[in-house]
């Protein structure tokens, strides 16, 4: 049996760099607006006419906007591990795409440890696995310096 | 030329867990809704249904379905989905065929059977759908999103969970008298702050349950209205507005707001425009409501709600639950029904339900929860993907 390999849970969503992953989105190169996940069909500003999108990777940083917590098991289509364990949940604004992201929180770090405005980057979590794959997910964690935002 | 409405007749069906179809649901509401109105079915020229998603094909396209139960009529027919707000689509279609002179007396049906827990999304790998993937990818469930409005409240504006926890208290007594109300028992502070936290600050009781049940209303134009009563009340405005770009708050089902870069915010965000809109179809204001309903899936989105329906300033809502300002016997009461806390969510029924409710309180037949001397109530709501959703009624 070979070693599993690791997978994106949805493709084109984030990349899978380990240590500086970075989520995927568009920019309209007419207006500036951006999209996540991305947009590459139509300019969603009304304003807007032009179909033209670049492809870029997001902020990596930003501050929390809310937070909260999983203290029930999701439903599928969430691939729950058992035994189930609670998170919490972060709403993290980035502050040049002028976009708020929601992820899970890493690493088991509660709500108690998180307050609106506090800096927090993008990490890389292992979601669930199948035979073949070890599939992942982005999540959010408090930055360890706590001043690059 | 008058924008308004008659509300000739209400019903509904009680809130509950009854394990039975929506149709049946449906067909008990809409029969009370014609005997309070006196209209015989054979007389409705529309029916327009609201769609449950729990049923195959959408509540069987659940206009032609609660149709066929009544006895086939020839009635014109409709049905429409907008996730919460789906009542208010099925009032809009109504009242537009009521003013634009294509009929002149519509029957409204929502009803629905729902499942135990969690809300989820339908089978199979759906990447694109925003609702599979945030269940999917973060396992992001309803409760996440009032969970999120929650601690911002506390974080922002220096909430308590004590603050939230009151909100259901006072709502429980609200609905203490109510038939159509599922849960009719007080609530304390001490009960929901010893239930289960579900979504961190929320307990189990700050977030409605899931029901069953049915609402429905006979319309008619004012003219055909003045045949059948006197002084009936009216629906002076549907608001069904969608956000305007960039929406920047976060918003069920999405995972990400749209981006603020390089685009103007609009000058009131999505959920204050829901309640703007009808106030200005009706040239009316927040000043002038009796009474308000409003969709309280969590109980800190009902002070949510106070602000975005211009009750009262952002920030100043817990003062005003405080003060006692929305409890019956208040300046405006907030959700005299008992709200979804005392009902449970019934989706496609819901919005039509609270027209039922301002009916009876500008009526004055709110019995054991009547707001006295009301004169004209708004509700409130909100649909999955952007579905905007506000009546306002008068006397």
């Amino acid at each position: 049996m070979p070693d599993k390999t690791n997978a994106p849970a949805v493709e084109g969503l984030f990349t899978m760099d380990p240590r500086e992953p970075r989520l995927l989105g568009t920019r309209c190169r007419a207006c500036g607006t951006y999209f996540f996940p991305a947009e590459k069909t139509f300019c969603r500003n009304p304003a807007c006419d032009e179909a033209d999108f670049e492809e870029v990777p997001l902020s990596r940083t930003g501050k929390v906007w809310s937070y909260t917590s999983a203290s029930y098991k999701p439903p599928a289509p969430f691939v729950a591990k058992e035994p189930f364990e609670p998170f919490a949940i972060a709403a993290v604004e980035l502050e040049e795409e002028g976009i708020t992201i929601l992820g899970q929180v890493a690493d088991g770090i509660g709500v108690d440890a998180l307050k609106t405005g506090m800096p927090m980057e993008l990490v890389l979590r292992e979601l669930y696995e199948d035979d073949e794959h070890i599939y992942f997910t982005w999540n959010w964690k408090p930055t360890s310096g706590g001043s690059d935002a | 030329m008058s924008k308004d409405v008659a509300v000739l007749g209400v019903g509904m069906h009680p809130w509950g867990k009854w394990g039975q179809s929506f149709v049946g649901y449906g067909v008990k509401a809409a029969q009370d809704a014609l005997n309070d109105a006196g209209v015989q079915w054979k007389d409705i020229q529309l029916v327009a249904g609201g769609d449950t998603i729990r049923n195959g094909y959408p509540g069987y396209v659940a206009g032609a379905t609660f149709a066929q139960a009544l006895g086939w009529s020839g009635a014109k027919v409709s049905s429409s989905y907008g996730a919460c707000a789906t009542g208010a689509q099925a009032i809009s279609v109504a009242r537009a065929h009521i003013l634009a002179g294509l009929c002149e007396v519509a029957l409204v049906i929502g009803a629905d059977a729902a499942p135990k827990g969690f809300f989820a999304p339908t089978g199979g790998r759906r990447p694109e759908d925003p609702d599979w993937l945030r269940f999917h990818i973060q396992g992001i469930t309803n409760p996440t999103y009032f969970g999120l409005y929650a601690r911002r409240r506390m974080d922002v504006y220096g909430a308590t969970q004590q603050d939230f926890a009151q909100v259901k208290v006072k709502n429980s007594k609200h609905g203490l008298h109510n038939p159509n109300a599922r849960y009719r028992k007080e609530v304390t502070l001490e009960d929901v702050m010893s239930s289960v936290l579900v979504a961190d600050p929320l307990h189990l009781l700050d977030i409605c349950a899931t029901s069953d049940g049915a609402a429905a209303l006979v319309l008619s134009s004012m003219d055909f209205a003045r045949k059948h009563t006197t002084d009936p009340v009216k629906i002076a405005a549907v608001s069904t507005v969608t956000p305007v770009y960039p929406n920047s708050i976060i918003e069920m089902p999405n995972l990400a707001t749209d981006s603020k870069a390089g685009v103007g915010l609009p000058e009131i965000g999505f959920k204050e425009s829901i309640a703007h809109g009808a106030y200005e179809e009706a040239g009316l204001g927040p000043e002038d409501m009796s009474l308000a309903e409003v969709y309280d899936l969590s109980t800190a989105l009902e002070l949510d709600w106070y602000e975005q329906i211009g009750l009262c300033p952002p920030g100043d809502a817990e003062k005003l639950l405080r003060d006692g300002d929305t409890s019956i016997g208040g300046r405006v009461p907030v959700n005299p029904s008992g709200g979804l806390g005392c009902f449970g969510e019934a989706v496609p029924a819901q919005a039509i339900a609270q027209v039922c409710e301002l009916t009876w309180q500008l009526r004055g037949q709110a019995e054991g929860r009547q707001v006295e001397g009301a004169k004209a109530g708004v509700t409130v709501n909100q649909g999955l993907f952007g579905h905007g959703s506000s009546v306002i009624c008068t006397v």
